[in-house]
C-alpha cells in the first residue's frame, strides 16, 4: 500500500444540463476521516462516486487528484449501504472477492486474520443470508480492508443498522481504516460528529466546513462536546436546506 | 396438502369429464368416458411405454441442445453490441414465425427420424432459454459491478464471478419453462412425418377412431410433461435458491 495521500476534488456537475453541484473545491486529508454530511439530492453520493471513478449519470467539470501525483481511481477501496455481498459466494470467498475478480491469488493468511478480527471466524463458510446485517456489513468491512488501499470511501454504511450496531461499526471501523485517506458520506450529523477528524456539510449553497469536537475520533456516544457538534450540525443542514 | 389437493382436483376432473359423457350420451369415438380410457391405457400400456420412451428421447436431446445453444447465444449477445444488433432482431423474427410451418420442412431436411423431432424441440425452447439467460445477464445488479469496477475487475472475470451466477436464477426459469414447451415442439414434428413416438400414435389413433386410445396417449403426454417439468425444477433449485 502506498502512503495515503491528500485528495481534492475541484470542479462542478450538472445533470441534463441542470446544475447538481455548483464550483466547489473539497480536500481530503491524508490520513484522516473527512466526513461529508449532507440531505439527499445535494449530490454527495455523487462526489464519492466521482472519486472512485463510476458511473454518476452527471458531467463533472473539474479534476480530482491525490497530492502525491499518482493516478487516484486505481487506490480507493468502496463500500456502500447495500453490503453488495455476493449471495452465492461463502463468507470466506466474498472477503477475497478483489483478488479472484484480478485474477491474482489471495492471501489467504491474511484473509483468515481480517475474518477473526471482525470476528467472524465461525461464519467462514456461511452464505451471507445466514447472517444479521451487523455480520454482513463486518464482511463488508472485511472485504474493504483486504482490498489494503491508501483511499477508502464510504457510502453511508452503516445507515441501514440499527442503532446500537450501527455504534459497533462505527467503532471497528474508525479503528480498522486509521492511517487511511477516508470519505464518509453520511446524511447523519451524530455518525459525522463521532467519526469525522474533519467534517464538511454540504447543501445546496456549497460546502460549509465545521469544527470537529477536540476528543478523538471515534468518540463516545455520550461525549458532550460531541452531542453539542451533532447539534450544531443538524441545524446547518436544516438551515441549507431552507 | 400439496399432493391432497393436486388429487382432489384431478377427482374434480374426472368427474366432471364423466358427468358429460353420462348426460350427453355421446358415443364413445366421440368422447370416451374416463373409465375406458383408463382400461384402454392399460391393454396398451407396452404399446404407449414403447412410443412414450421414443418421445422422452427426442425431448431430452431437444433441451440439452436447446439449453447449450441458448446460454451461448446469451453470452454472446452479453457480451458484444455487435451481436445485439445484428442477432437480436433475428432472433425475435424466428419467433414470429409458426414453429407448425417450420416442421414438414424440417421433415425434409433431416428425414423422418429422431433428429427432425429434435431440431423442432430445439427451435421451440431456444428463444425461452436465450431470452430468459440474456435478461438475467443484463440486469446484474449494478453495485456489484461498482464493486468490481473498484476492485479493477476485467470484464472476463465480472462475467465469470459475477454476471453468470447472478443470471442463474433467469437460467433456471428459462429451462423450466423449456421443460413444458420441449415435448410440445417433439410432438409437433412427430405429426408431420413419423413412424413412432406419442405424437404419431394420436395421430394413429385418432384415424383408426380409436378414441380412446388418443386419449390414453394424450393424457400421457401431460402426465410425461408434468414429470420433466418437476424434475427440471428440482434439478434446477440450487440455482434459482443462489440469488436470495
Amino acid at each position: 500500500m502506498t502512503p495515503a495521500p491528500d485528495l481534492i476534488v475541484k470542479g462542478k456537475a450538472s445533470i441534463d444540463g441542470a446544475t447538481l453541484f455548483a464550483p466547489l473545491t473539497l480536500t481530503l486529508g491524508a490520513g484522516q476521516w473527512t466526513c461529508l454530511l449532507g440531505g439527499s439530492g445535494v449530490g454527495k453520493t455523487t462526489v464519492l462516486r466521482l472519486i472512485a471513478g463510476l458511473n454518476t449519470g452527471a458531467v463533472f467539470t473539474g479534476e480530482i487528484m491525490a497530492s502525491d501525483g499518482q493516478p487516484v481511481t486505481e487506490r480507493v477501496a468502496y463500500m456502500a449501504q447495500d453490503d453488495l455481498l455476493l449471495p452465492w459466494a461463502t463468507v470466506a470467498q466474498n472477503v477475497s472477492l478483489g483478488a479472484r475478480l484480478r485474477g491474482e491469488k489471495p492471501d489467504l493468511a491474511r484473509r483468515d486474520r481480517l475474518i477473526e478480527r471482525m470476528r467472524l471466524q465461525e461464519h467462514l463458510g456461511k452464505k451471507p443470508s445466514e447472517l444479521s446485517g451487523g455480520q454482513r456489513q463486518r464482511v463488508a468491512l472485511a472485504r474493504t480492508l483486504m482490498e489494503d488501499r491508501p483511499i477508502v470511501l464510504l457510502d453511508e454504511p452503516f445507515s441501514a443498522l440499527d442503532a446500537r450496531t450501527r455504534a459497533d461499526m462505527q467503532d471497528l471501523a474508525a479503528e480498522a481504516l486509521q492511517g487511511r485517506t477516508v470519505l464518509l458520506v453520511t446524511h447523519d450529523p451524530g455518525e459525522a460528529a463521532r467519526l469525522g477528524q474533519s467534517i464538511t456539510v454540504m447543501t445546496q449553497h456549497g460546502l460549509t466546513p465545521c469544527n470537529p469536537p477536540h476528543a478523538p475520533a471515534p468518540r463516545h456516544v455520550d461525549d458532550l462536546e460531541t452531542l453539542a457538534t451533532q447539534g450544531a450540525l443538524l441545524r446547518m443542514l436544516r438551515e441549507g436546506a431552507a | 396438502m400439496k399432493y391432497l389437493s393436486a388429487l382432489a382436483a384431478t377427482i374434480f376432473a374426472l368427474a366432471i369429464w364423466q358427468a358429460i359423457v353420462s348426460l350427453t350420451g355421446l358415443p364413445k369415438f366421440i368422447l370416451p368416458g374416463p373409465a375406458l380410457v383408463a382400461e384402454t391405457w392399460w391393454q396398451n400400456r407396452w404399446l404407449i411405454a414403447e412410443h412414450t420412451w421414443i418421445t422422452a428421447i427426442e425431448v431430452v436431446i431437444g433441451l440439452a441442445f436447446g439449453t447449450i445453444l441458448g446460454v451461448i447465444t446469451a453470452l454472446q449477445l452479453a457480451n458484444s453490441r455487435a451481436a445485439r444488433v445484428l442477432v437480436q432482431p433475428m432472433l425475435v423474427f424466428t419467433q414470429a414465425l409458426p414453429v407448425f410451418a417450420l416442421a414438414p420442412l424440417l421433415t425434409l431436411w433431416l428425414g423422418y427420424g429422431l433428429w427432425s423431432k429434435v431440431a423442432m424441440a430445439v427451435l421451440i425452447i431456444y428463444f425461452p432459454i436465450t431470452s430468459s439467460f440474456f435478461d438475467g445477464l443484463m440486469r446484474t445488479p449494478s453495485g456489484y459491478l461498482d464493486l468490481a469496477r473498484t476492485m479493477q475487475a476485467s470484464p472476463r472475470a465480472v462475467l465469470w464471478h459475477i454476471r453468470i451466477p447472478a443470471a442463474l436464477p433467469s437460467l433456471a426459469s428459462g429451462m423450466r419453462l423449456a421443460a413444458v414447451y420441449a415435448p410440445i415442439g417433439a410432438v409437433i414434428g412427430e405429426w408431420v412425418g413419423s413412424s413412432q413416438g406419442l405424437g404419431y400414435l394420436m395421430l394413429l389413433a385418432n384415424g383408426r377412431a380409436k378414441t380412446d386410445l388418443m386419449f390414453a396417449a394424450m393424457l400421457t403426454l401431460g402426465v410425461f410433461s408434468i414429470v420433466l417439468h418437476m424434475i427440471i425444477r428440482r434439478a434446477t433449485a440450487r440455482m434459482a435458491g443462489e440469488m436470495r
